[in-house]
C-alpha cells in the first residue's frame, strides 16, 4: 500500500508498504533514514525513538500505516541547518557518545525531556530515560550531557 | 639524534579530544553494518536447530527454493572449503550436516528478495532429526557415562596450578561454593553484515567485528579463496564487548554472495542475536581458604568448573584465565587450584569482558569477606594485609614485575567519603514502583578488589600493524593512520589520532577506516588496543618521524613538514610486538604467560529491602590503576561502562537455560540496567607508569568489570545477613526466601 506521511518536515509518500511494516522499518528501509536503530525491535532498548506528531514513541512498536498523514521527527531532523542542536553538540562534548546505538534514540527523548522540563532534577532526567538502553557508558555522561544542555538554557545561552 | 627523541607527551596524550565519530553518531548518520546497503541487494536468512542435541538424517530445501523471490539456499554441501570453523580450534559446523549440539546452530542459509521471504523459506526447509538427550549440566557432561559432544570427550581443558607446600595447614580455615550465572554481552547493535562479490571471483564483506584478520583466517579455507580475494572492511560496531571475537554471520554471507553473485546483506534479530554469539560462561566455584590468626593468608585450594557450551570458541583461554586469577590480586604462599572447561549441549560460551577473572573474583573476594568475619578483622584490613606488591609472585610463579599497587588502591578506597545517610525524599529500593516508605530498608557497604591479564597469554604473539602516512593537501601536512584495529565504541579512533599528534606535532591527522589491507593489529579484546595498536602508530609515526629529520638535515620541526614532503608522501608501516610470554606447565600450571597485569578495587553501597528482596545501590566508588591517562573523558566512561556490567551481573542479568534452550532471549526479558538502576561512580585514578607500554599505559577496558560484581554482592551481605553464593542476587535470595 502507499503511505504518505511527513517526515522531518518534508512530505513523503512511500510504495509498498506492508500492513505488517513498522514505522521503524519503513524509515530505515524505504526512506533512507537509518538513523533509528534496530536494537531490541520490542520497546524495551528506546534507539528507535521518535516524535509522532508531537509525542515520543518508539518506532518499532508503531505500524507504519499508523503514521499515515501524521508527522515524523527523526534524529536526522533534529540537527539545523545552522549545525549540531546543543543537545547533540553536549553528547559530544559530554563523552556520553561510545558505540554510539543507542545515542539517536537518546537524543531524541533528550529533545523531548527538555521540551516538557526546562530544568529537570536528576530524579526526573532518569525517570525519563529508563526507556533508554545504553550498554557501554554506565549513563553517568549522559546525565552530565542533559545537565549541560539545562544549565545552559537557563543562563539563556541556548 | 632529535628524530628518536620522545617529544614531550602531553601536549595531546593526557587530553579529553573528542572522538571524530561523534558527530556522525549524534546525527544518525554513522553506518553501523546493519545500516548499509547496495544496490540490487539481496537479504539472508538462517535456520537454525530448535533441538540442542539431535542426529540430522535429512534435509530437504525443495519447498524453500520454490518460493518466489528466493534466489539460494545453501547447506553443509555448499562450503566450498573446510566446513568447519573457530579461532584456534576450527571444532564448529559452518552449517551442520551430521549432528546439532546446541540450540541456535546454524544449519541452513538463504538468500532472497527481502528479508520476510528469506525467513518464510527457512521455514519451508525440512530438517529430520533423531533427537538425542542433551547433555545440560557441565558436572553431569565430565561423569565417565556422559556422552561425548566431540572426539576427546567433554573436558576441553584442565589446568593444573600447584604452587608453595601442597600439604600446608592452616590455623583459621574457611570454604565456601559459588556459582555465576550465564551473562550476555548485550551490544545493542546486531550481527550484521554486507557481502559484495568482486570482479576477482573474490568478496568484499563489511561487518561489525572485533578482530577483522581471525575472521578473514577463518573465511578463507572455508569459502576456498586465495587470501587475497577475500577482503574485509570494519563496518560500524555497535559495542561488542568480546561477543564479536568469533565468527557469527560472516561466512554465511559471503557464501551468500558468491553464490548468487549479488550483494547480500545478513542482519540478526535480537533473538537470533542471542543464539548468535557467545556468552561469558557460567561456574561453579568452590574455595577453601587457610589463614593465620592475624589474617594473612596461608593457602588457596580452589576448584572451579565453567560450561562452555557445545564449541571450544575461547574457552581454552577463558579456563586458564579464571585458574590463573583464581585466588585474586593477594600473596597466597600455596596453591593449588583445579579449573576445568566442559563441553555441553549450552550455548557455546566464549569471550566477555573480563574473560574468566570475572567468575573467580566471585568466590575469591567472598572467600576474602569470610576470613574476615571468621577472624572479626576489616574487610578491607584483610585484604590490604594479604596484598599483591611488585616483585611478588603469584601462584603460576610468575613475578610481577610491573605495577601492582594493590595497597594504594584499598588505601585509596578506606580514604573515600561515604555518601550521605539516606533521607527524606532520596530514593528507595523498588524505585518508582515506592514500594516502601523506608521500613525494612538497611544499608550495606562492602569492597573488592581484582586483576586480570593485558593482551594475550600463554606465547600468543598478538602483535598489531600500523601504517602511517604523511602527504600534503592544499599546502598543509596531513597524517593519514592505518590499522586494522577494531574501534567497537571505546574510542581507538580518537587515541589513534592522539598519539599520531603527539609524534608528529602535525594537526590534521585522519584514521583511516579499518580494514584487511594492512597487516592485523590483533583483537579489540584484552584490553590490549591502547598498547598493541597504540603502540604500533607509535613506532610507525617515529619511523616516519626519522625520514623526515634525515630529509630536514638532522632536526624534525613539524612546521617544515608540509615543506619537506612536498609531492611525495611518506610512509612507513611497523609492527608492534609484547615481550614473549610462555606456555603454563601442564601438570603445575608454572610459566610467566602473561604479559602485565591491571587492577581495580570497588566499594559498594547499598540499600536493601529486606523483606521484598529489592535494591538500590547508592554508589559505587572505585580505584583503579591505569598506568597513564590517554583521555581522561574516554577513559572515565569506560570505567563507569564497565561498572554499569558489573552491577548487571550482581543483580540481573542471566540468560536462563531449560534442556539446552534460552528461555529469555529478548530485552523484554533478558534485563540490563537501566539510568534507574546505575548509581553515581565515584573515581580514584592512579598512575603509576608501566614501564613495558607505551607511554606507560595500562589496559583499562576489563578491569571494571571484574571486582564491581562481588563488591555489590558483599554489601548486599552486609545488609541482609544472607549467605548469597550465587549471581545474579534474586530478590528470593536477599530476602532469605
Amino acid at each position: 500500500m502507499r503511505l504518505k506521511l511527513t517526515v522531518n518536515g518534508d512530505e513523503r509518500e512511500v510504495d509498498g508498504v506492508w500492513e505488517a511494516d513498522s514505522l521503524l522499518t519503513v524509515l530505515r528501509e524505504q526512506l533512507a533514514l537509518p538513523g533509528s536503530k534496530n536494537a531490541c525491535e520490542q520497546g524495551e532498548c528506546g534507539s528507535c525513538s521518535v516524535y509522532l506528531d508531537d509525542e515520543l514513541v518508539c518506532s518499532c512498536l508503531v505500524l507504519a500505516t499508523q503514521a499515515e498523514g501524521r508527522r515524523v521527527v527523526t534524529v536526522e531532523g533534529i540537527a539545523t541547518a545552522a549545525g549540531l542542536h546543543p543537545i547533540q553538540q553536549a553528547f559530544i562534548d559530554s563523552g556520553a557518545v561510545q558505540c554510539g546505538f543507542c545515542t539517536p534514540g537518546l537524543i531524541v527523548a533528550v529533545h523531548d525531556l527538555l521540551a516538557r522540563i526546562s530544568n529537570p532534577s536528576d530524579t526526573q532526567i532518569r525517570e525519563a530515560l529508563a526507556g533508554n538502553i545504553c550498554r557501554c557508558t554506565g549513563y553517568e555522561k549522559i546525565l552530565d550531557a542533559v545537565r549541560v544542555v539545562a544549565w545552559q538554557r537557563a543562563d539563556g545561552a541556548a | 639524534m632529535s628524530a628518536t627523541r620522545t617529544l614531550s607527551v602531553g601536549a595531546i596524550i593526557g587530553e579529553s579530544l573528542l572522538r571524530p565519530d561523534g558527530t556522525p553518531k549524534v546525527k544518525g548518520e554513522f553506518a553501523y553494518a546493519s545500516d548499509l546497503h547496495a544496490d540490487g541487494m539481496l537479504h539472508g536468512a538462517t535456520l537454525r536447530s530448535p533441538h540442542p542435541a539431535a542426529r540430522i538424517r535429512s534435509i530437504e530445501i525443495s519447498a524453500a527454493l520454490a518460493v518466489a523471490g528466493v534466489r539460494c539456499v545453501l547447506t553443509h554441501e555448499d562450503v566450498p572449503g573446510r566446513k568447519t570453523y573457530g579461532m584456534d580450534i576450527a571444532d564448529q559446523p559452518v552449517l551442520a550436516w551430521d549432528e546439532v549440539r546446541y540450540v541456535g546452530e546454524a544449519i541452513a542459509i538463504v538468500a532472497a528478495d527481502s528479508v520476510e521471504t528469506a525467513r518464510h523459506a527457512c521455514s519451508l526447509i525440512e530438517v529430520a532429526y533423531d533427537v538425542l538427550d542433551p547433555v545440560s549440566d557441565a558436572q553431569a557432561a565430565l561423569e565417565p557415562s556422559a556422552r561425548a559432544l566431540h572426539e576427546g570427550g567433554n573436558l576441553l581443558r584442565h589446568v593444573k596450578i600447584r604452587h608453595g607446600d601442597q600439604a600446608a595447614r592452616a590455623d583459621v580455615v574457611v570454604r565456601g561454593d559459588y556459582e555465576v550465572g550465564m551473562q550476555d554481552q548485550a551490544f545493542l547493535g546486531p550481527e550484521a553484515g554486507l557481502a559484495v562479490p568482486a570482479e576477482d571471483g573474490g568478496v568484499d564483506l563489511y561487518c561489525a567485528t572485533q578482530w577483522l584478520h581471525a575472521d578473514h583466517a577463518q573465511l578463507v579455507p572455508s569459502l576456498a579463496l586465495p587470501a587475497e580475494h577475500v577482503r574485509l572492511h570494519l563496518a560500524g560496531v555497535g559495542g561488542a564487548f568480546g561477543g564479536r571475537e568469533d565468527i557469527s554471520m560472516q561466512i554465511h554471507v559471503c557464501m551468500l554472495a558468491l553464490h548468487t553473485g549479488r550483494p547480500v546483506r545478513m542482519v540478526y534479530s535480537r533473538e537470533e542475536s542471542f543464539v548468535g554469539h557467545v556468552h561469558r560462561h557460567p561456574a561453579w566455584m568452590r574455595y577453601e581458604h587457610g589463614a593465620t590468626r592475624d589474617g594473612k593468608l596461608v593457602y588457596v585450594h580452589a576448584e572451579l568448573l565453567l560450561d562452555g557450551g557445545a564449541y571450544a570458541s575461547s574457552s581454552p583461554a577463558v579456563i586458564s584465565n579464571a585458574a590463573c586469577f583464581a585466588c585474586g590480586p593477594y600473596d597466597v604462599p600455596s596453591a593449588t587450584i583445579d579449573a576445568r572447561l566442559a563441553f555441553t549441549n549450552n550455548p557455546p560460551c566464549g569471550a566477555m569482558r573480563g574473560f574468566g577473572a570475572v567468575q573467580a573474583a566471585v568466590a575469591h573476594e567472598a572467600q576474602m569477606d569470610l576470613l574476615a568475619a571468621e577472624l572479626g578483622i576489616d574487610p578491607l584490613e584483610i585484604r590490604i594485609r594479604n596484598a599483591l606488591a611488585t616483585g611478588m609472585r603469584i601462584p603460576t610463579g610468575q613475578v610481577i614485575d610491573g605495577p601492582a599497587p594493590v595497597r594504594e588502591l584499598l588505601e585509596r578506597l578506606r580514604a573515600m567519603p561515604m555518601p550521605l545517610e539516606w533521607r527524606p525524599g532520596d530514593l528507595l529500593p523498588g524505585g518508582v514502583a515506592n514500594v516502601t516508605h523506608g521500613e525494612g530498608v538497611r544499608r550495606g557497604v562492602g569492597y573488592a578488589v581484582g586483576y586480570k591479564n593485558i593482551g594475550f597469554s600463554e606465547g600468543f604473539d598478538d602483535h598489531s600493524t600500523a601504517r602511517v602516512r604523511v602527504l600534503v593537501e592544499a599546502g598543509e601536512a596531513v597524517c593519514e593512520v592505518h590499522t586494522a584495529a577494531a574501534e567497537v565504541g571505546q574510542g581507538l579512533v580518537m587515541v589513534q589520532e592522539q598519539i599520531a599528534r603527539t609524534e608528529l606535532g602535525i594537526e590534521r591527522v585522519r584514521v583511516l577506516p579499518a580494514d584487511t589491507g594492512v597487516g592485523s593489529a590483533g583483537s579489540t579484546s584484552a584490553s590490549r588496543q591502547s598498547w598493541m595498536t597504540g603502540g604500533a602508530v607509535r613506532i610507525a609515526c617515529e619511523a616516519v618521524r626519522v625520514r623526515l629529520a634525515d630529509a630536514m638535515g638532522g632536526e624534525y620541526v613539524a612546521e617544515r613538514v608540509a615543506a619537506v614532503v612536498g609531492a611525495a608522501p611518506i610512509e612507513e608501516t611497523r609492527e608492534f610486538h609484547h615481550r614473549q610470554t610462555f606456555p603454563l606447565d601442564p601438570e603445575t600450571g608454572q610459566g610467566d604467560a602473561h604479559v602485565a597485569f591491571a587492577f581495580a578495587a570497588h566499594r559498594a553501597v547499598c540499600d536493601v529491602d529486606c523483606e521484598l528482596g529489592l535494591v538500590r545501590v547508592v554508589e559505587i566508588g572505585t580505584a583503579q590503576d591505569v598506568g597513564r591517562v590517554l583521555n581522561p573523558l574516554a577513559l572515565e566512561g569506560q570505567i563507569q561502562g564497565g561498572i554499569s556490567q558489573g552491577l548487571g551481573l550482581a543483580l540481573m542479568e542471566e540468560i536462563q537455560l531449560q534442556d539446552g534452550k534460552i528461555r529469555n532471549a529478548s530485552f523484554t526479558d533478558y534485563l540490563l540496567p537501566t539510568v534507574l538502576d546505575m548509581p553515581p561512580v565515584r573515581l580514584e585514578i592512579m598512575e603509576t607508569p608501566h614501564p613495558d607500554a607505551p607511554y606507560g599505559l595500562n589496559g583499562v577496558g576489563e578491569p571494571p568489570s571484574i571486582a564491581s560484581t562481588p563488591a555489590i554482592v558483599a554489601a548486599l551481605r552486609a545488609a541482609t545477613g544472607q549467605r548469597l553464593p550465587r549471581v545474579p542476587v534474586r530478590p528470593e535470595h536477599l530476602a532469605g526466601l
